[in-house]
């Protein structure tokens, strides 16, 4: 699809021809974010949607205690150091940002009095800078006065490398200036065709300056209000055992009316998945539990005469097969997959197109995954006349068969398929999880039938996800020929997504295994796409070009997307909450409720 | 027979031989273990387990790994004797085909842990002072170390090593068993020391010292017989806690690929699904109980006929 | 006997640092990373993970890290956690409670369970008491507590509504309520796990009372004239108490490690867990300061059973 396309949709947008929701839906299809697909549409002029909860309690408290399951739990409570969404999350009760993601790529204000446009003067038309005009009346947890102050503070302290904070790629190249006492100016020293990032959602929380003054640079971890979170949100702290539990109770001060609903909060911490779906919509013990990896089948079942049911809402997590470009087998100067060397088979765009056919999305989603992941070649969603015929996804065994046939691939006495001496037996490797090994063995099966054999290995995932430079087992060392988890697209911005695809980014010993493109591909177009993306500000051309990249990766099947992996909630039948795939599950923690 | 003192003879329960030329120990012991008639149930039942799972895959020729989705979590039927799991692929062939890995695993790491146990806790007890002080040392510093991190290393830095010798299956297996093994023989140790602590101070040990019996006869002829006590109740849990154990290290990644049916890990996958298809996990759990269940009884057996004293009389 | 004590006791220290040295250099070799979540977030540079790394001495030779430790430890400051930044005494002090509670409860549910049954079924072997017995004890430890512990959840919780199967440390309730609370939601969790532990002490008990009940000094009690409880109890059990005792000593450390599976599964905030999350986090101070207690009190309880041996049966001697 390119730019003209997506500009005749955008047009049929605007005049009510196709939903907003459709749009987006296809958006992200097409390998970009809800909150992309938003800001294209609001360059375009068509206004922004509100959020749909109604909030329905006409007074603040009231509602009890509000009891939430996490299957990690919280170790710390500062969101700029948070190691993984349960700290993001933890943090996020008690304090918030100017404005956060609702499920359809909006911005829904929290702190900021209204969301900048280019209509009431918010952004610049150069695209160098942005105002935010912050909300009145506003008090912290402790009682002082929420001022530009601490918005300019918060910018200072984790844009400071000695801090060693895990946001700092979001305000290391802004500069922010206060106005006045309620307003900021953000600016870019480069021009960023996506504004709305600092300051937003999960990496946007603001920190008080009047605590943590003192703890700037490298004295920032010994804070000790990041053990004892001072904010602004709908809930105070209470108490916190890492590891294990978060407790707050109900801010009388909080700047919206009649919020929050419950007088107290618990986020417990531990144990696995399933149990905690049981927990929610078996017993009803908890009113919600977050990231529901288990099977649909499993859910289904305890659904049935259940005191819960689960919550589903698209986000942009795929689940990926990747391709090993290098040899893993072959060492160079201690080094294996290294960008020396290339792979006997996989570089045969044959083989990947083989092995492309060789994976039964479908029976992953009916069997595996159910509601939770949705088959995807990455063009699913798209309405029929966008869909280029080429990067359907196709399960055929028999053409998989022909085309490694064709290519020269011929089965040996062994049933295993070679060339020039060279068999095709790979190592196909994952994190452990259920799902996985079960989808590692539906492919293995597959791939069986059409002479490739797969050795499976699965790795516990604190391994398979450290970046630890001497463990071979990491995803970034690669040492295998084939290997699948999900690439997380939380980040509203497909940019740093694509990054992995960069000749630049390629993982080696040189850069510790810490750079981003693990599947070693190098690709002189898609290198010079991703430059022109980076200084192009018009956001539809920006997605014409993001779109071409997309193309370029699955045409090339440099990896090979399975499903969409949604996110996944187990909610009490009579709580009412609204998900969003863009944000932190508790983007919009103050409207939840209980129907009486 | 040199071990009991006529004095300690009771009315109730020797049987002597009718033969006068006094057997040895060992085909005395054989012949006792042959009549127990539990033992020899226990003996048959493990049999037949090892047959089943040796010869089984060659004549029940349904595939482990064939992937069904429209029978899948069905109980047992014509079919599927025992059942499928939630691929629809046969359990009861896929037992068999783990089963090999879980006995083999099971009973070579039990009989690991047992004999390093036995020499340690054996020489230890026997032998006593400066002997006894570091050997006890030793077995605080391997209690002492932490199972998990001590697990992802020793795969860490042999796996590939092992692998490269032996092959992919064996090296793991060598792996697995040493690991579990070397890790469960400790509260053996203690147990066999403490019980040749006293049993070294009785009267038919300083007999047999007395009449010049060097240290090795007197452990292996006299001590170790009655000794056995707790070392077959800690060898019929082992294999138990080793199957198990495999499992989990399959779990984290570190034994056997997480394809390969053995009977932890069939218990493990099952476990979600308890509520809705039961067979799937009753199948593997009573094999793991029949397993335990006869290598108990052999070994109460083993013990009755190596003690004059013995509990079942026939 | 108390040059014997003395001794001993002035060896556990060397044979500690040595324990500990070598924990020490397990932990730093063995593969795994404290700050792995970065690794799957693109934002965050690797310039900013690579300086966490130098500023908690991640990279410093092991030697010099372990000297660091130990010195701190001498001191008393146990260091803080690198997840939380939390002082690893205060981590550990916030779960003992809650451990004792669940884990001490379930060691000891398992030896009243053991001793009595066990000693039972050795004086009538192969009896049906003693079959059934057996049977259950190894239906006990055949299967594990992820099993066994969800088979509870399943009938317990779901199935009768009766007990709430997530383990919450703190109840806001008052009176007996909050003593009835803790109750209800402790008795799955010492179950499963005492009924693990005490299936394997019953068949330990039973045949240490098995190899001495048939010995001449018991038919000599008999023969004296003493009932049969009191001779079972005091001269039978008495030397069968040898292998409990040191099986007991070696179990009750496992109250700060171990259980993981059944702290995991009800989610109770013990100190198995809290070691189980380090090491998968590889938070290395805390798993250095739970395995040393853990060193400590091996070592302790093992003196402790030989000490007990010499009481229990007179004619082991010390040199």
């Amino acid at each position: 699809m390119d730019e003209r396309e997506l500009r005749t949709m955008i047009d049929e947008v605007k005049s009510g021809r196709l939903s907003r929701r459709r749009f987006v839906q296809t958006m992200i299809g097409l390998g970009l974010t809800a909150p992309l697909a938003s800001q294209m549409l609001t360059s375009a002029g068509v206004a922004q949607a509100q959020s749909k909860l109604a909030y329905k309690p006409t007074k603040r408290g009231g509602g009890g205690a509000l009891k939430v399951l996490w299957w990690q739990s919280a170790t710390l409570l500062n969101p700029h150091f948070a190691t993984g969404t349960k700290d993001q999350d933890g943090s996020r009760i008690f304090y918030e940002p100017l404005a956060s993601w609702d499920p359809d790529g909006n911005l829904a204000p929290n702190l900021a009095a209204e969301i900048p446009t280019v209509q009431n003067g918010g952004l610049a038309k150069d695209g160098k800078s942005v105002t935010w005009k912050l909300k009145k009346g506003v008090a912290w947890h402790d009682g002082k006065p929420f001022t530009a102050d601490d918005c300019v503070f918060t910018w200072e302290y984790i844009a400071d490398p000695a801090t060693a904070s895990v946001s700092i790629g979001t305000y290391k190249d802004i500069k922010v200036e206060k106005v006045d006492t309620h307003t900021i100016k953000v600016h870019f020293t480069k021009s960023v065709p996506f504004w709305a990032d600092a300051f937003v959602g999960v990496r946007g929380m603001i920190l008080p300056k009047h605590l943590f003054a003192a703890f700037k640079g490298d004295k920032s971890r010994e804070a000790p209000t990041n053990l004892k979170p001072v904010g602004t949100g709908p809930y105070r702290f209470v108490d916190f055992k890492p590891g294990d539990i978060v407790r707050g109770e109900l801010n009388p001060n909080y700047h919206m009316p009649n919020r929050p609903y419950f007088d107290t909060i618990e986020m417990k911490g531990g144990g696995d998945a399933t149990s905690a779906a049981r927990a929610v919509i078996q017993t009803g013990e908890f009113d919600y539990a977050w990231n529901m990896q288990v099977e649909d089948d499993i859910l289904k079942r305890m659904e049935q005469g259940g005191k819960g049911k689960s919550d589903i809402v698209a986000g942009g997590n795929i689940e990926h097969i990747q391709c090993n470009f290098t040899d893993p087998w072959t060492d160079v100067d201690g080094e294996r997959s290294s960008a020396k060397t290339k792979h006997p088979a996989l570089t045969d765009p044959a083989v990947r197109q083989a092995l492309n056919l060789l994976v039964d999305r479908a029976s992953v989603q009916e069997q595996i995954y159910g509601r939770t992941g949705i088959a995807t070649a990455n063009f699913l969603n798209a309405p029929p006349r966008f869909v280029s015929k080429s990067t359907k996804y196709e399960f055929n065994v028999e053409k998989a068969n022909q085309v490694l046939e064709a290519a020269g691939w011929k089965k040996g006495p062994d049933g295993i398929r070679a060339k020039d001496g060279k068999k095709l037996k790979w190592v196909y490797q994952t994190s452990t999880n259920p799902s996985r090994q079960k989808t590692q063995a539906i492919v293995k099966q597959a791939a069986a039938k059409a002479g490739i054999e797969m050795e499976l290995k699965s790795v516990v995932a604190s391994v398979y996800f450290s970046s630890d430079v001497a463990n071979p087992d990491t995803y970034s060392h690669f040492y295998t020929d084939i290997q699948m988890y999900t690439t997380t697209m939380t980040q509203p911005d497909p940019e740093l997504f694509m990054r992995q695809f960069l000749t630049e980014e390629v993982a080696s010993k040189d850069n510790k295994w810490q750079g981003r493109n693990i599947t070693r591909w190098r690709n002189e177009e898609f290198d010079k796409l991703f430059k022109a993306s980076e200084a192009e500000l018009d956001p539809v051309k920006r997605a014409a070009l993001f779109i071409k990249m997309n193309d370029l990766v699955i045409q090339h099947v440099v990896v090979i997307p399975v499903v969409f992996r949604p996110r996944v909630a187990a909610v009490s039948n009579r709580l009412h909450v609204e998900q969003s795939g863009w944000d932190s599950d508790f983007w919009n923690l103050h409207n939840w409720y209980r129907e009486a | 027979m040199a071990r009991a003192l006529p004095s300690e003879r009771l009315a109730t329960d020797v049987r002597v031989p009718a033969r006068r030329t006094s057997p040895s120990l060992w085909s005395e012991a054989f012949r006792r273990f042959r009549k127990h008639r539990l033992a020899a149930f226990g003996a048959l039942v493990l049999l037949s387990m090892v047959v089943a799972v040796l010869a089984g895959p060659l004549v029940y020729r349904v595939p482990i790994d064939e992937i069904d989705f429209k029978a899948k979590l069905r109980g047992p039927s014509a079919a599927h004797p025992l059942g499928t799991d939630d691929l629809g692929q046969d359990v009861l062939a896929r037992m068999l085909y783990g089963g090999r890995i879980s006995l083999a695993v099971g009973i070579a790491a039990m009989l690991i842990a047992i004999t390093i146990g036995v020499a340690v806790g054996a020489t230890a007890g026997h032998f006593a002072g400066i002997v006894d002080h570091t050997l006890m040392r030793i077995t605080d510093l391997f209690i002492c170390l932490p199972q998990l991190p001590l697990l992802l290393l020793i795969v860490y830095l042999f796996r590939e090593v092992l692998k490269k010798a032996l092959g992919p299956e064996a090296g793991v297996f060598v792996l697995i068993v040493a690991v579990i093994g070397g890790l469960r023989w400790m509260p053996v140790a203690r147990l066999v020391r403490a019980q040749f602590l006293s049993l070294r101070e009785q009267q038919f040990v300083e007999a047999a010292r007395g009449l010049g019996a060097p240290p090795f006869r007197q452990v292996i002829r006299h001590i170790l017989p009655n000794a056995m006590g707790p070392v077959i109740v800690a060898g019929t849990i082992d294999v138990a806690a080793a199957i198990i154990a495999e499992s989990s290290l399959s779990f984290l990644g570190l034994g056997f690929p997480p394809d390969i049916p053995t009977w932890g890990r069939i218990l493990f996958d099952a476990k979600d699904n308890l509520d809705f298809a039961p067979h799937w996990a009753i199948f593997p759990g009573t094999a793991i109980f029949l397993t335990v269940l006869s290598i108990n009884y052999i070994g109460d057996g083993l013990r009755d006929a190596l003690d004059p004293r013995k509990v079942l009389s026939h | 006997m108390s040059k014997y004590l003395l001794r001993r006791l002035l060896i556990s220290i060397p044979v500690l640092a040595g324990i500990s040295l070598i924990l020490f250099t397990i932990l730093a070799m063995a593969p795994g990373d404290p700050f792995e979540e970065l690794a799957t977030n693109p934002n965050v540079p690797a310039e900013v993970r690579m300086s966490l790394r130098a500023k908690f001495g991640l990279d410093d030779p092991i030697g010099v890290r372990y000297v660091r430790w130990f010195g701190s430890m001498l001191r008393g400051d146990w260091g803080f956690s690198f997840s939380s930044r939390v002082n690893v005494d205060t981590l550990i002090l916030q779960r003992l409670p809650t451990t004792l509670l669940v884990l001490g409860s379930a060691q000891l549910l398992g030896v009243l369970v053991a001793l009595p049954i066990g000693t039972m079924s050795a004086v009538r072997p192969y009896s049906v008491f003693d079959q059934i017995a057996t049977t259950l004890a190894f239906i006990g430890f055949s299967l594990p507590t992820f099993f066994t512990g969800l088979l509870f959840i399943l009938f317990f919780s779901i199935y009768l509504d009766w007990l709430p199967f997530i383990y919450r440390a703190d109840i806001s309730a008052t009176g007996w309520r909050f003593y009835w609370e803790h109750v209800r939601q402790a008795i799955m969790p010492v179950a499963v796990l005492g009924l693990f532990q005490g299936a394997a002490l019953t068949r330990f008990v039973r045949s240490a009372v098995l190899d001495v009940i048939r010995l001449d000094y018991i038919n000599t009690a008999r023969a004296k004239g003493l009932s049969e409880q009191v001779t079972i109890a005091k001269h039978a059990v008495r030397n069968a108490l040898i292998p409990v005792v040191t099986l007991m000593a070696l179990q009750i450390p496992t109250i700060f490690t171990g259980a993981v599976i059944t702290e995991q599964i009800f989610r109770v905030p013990g100190i198995g867990s809290l070691l189980i999350s380090a090491i998968l986090a590889n938070d290395t101070p805390v798993i250095m300061a739970i395995t040393f207690v853990f060193s400590c009190l091996v070592v302790t309880l093992n003196l402790a059973a030989d000490l007990l041996y010499g009481w229990l049966d007179p004619r082991i001697s010390y040199r």
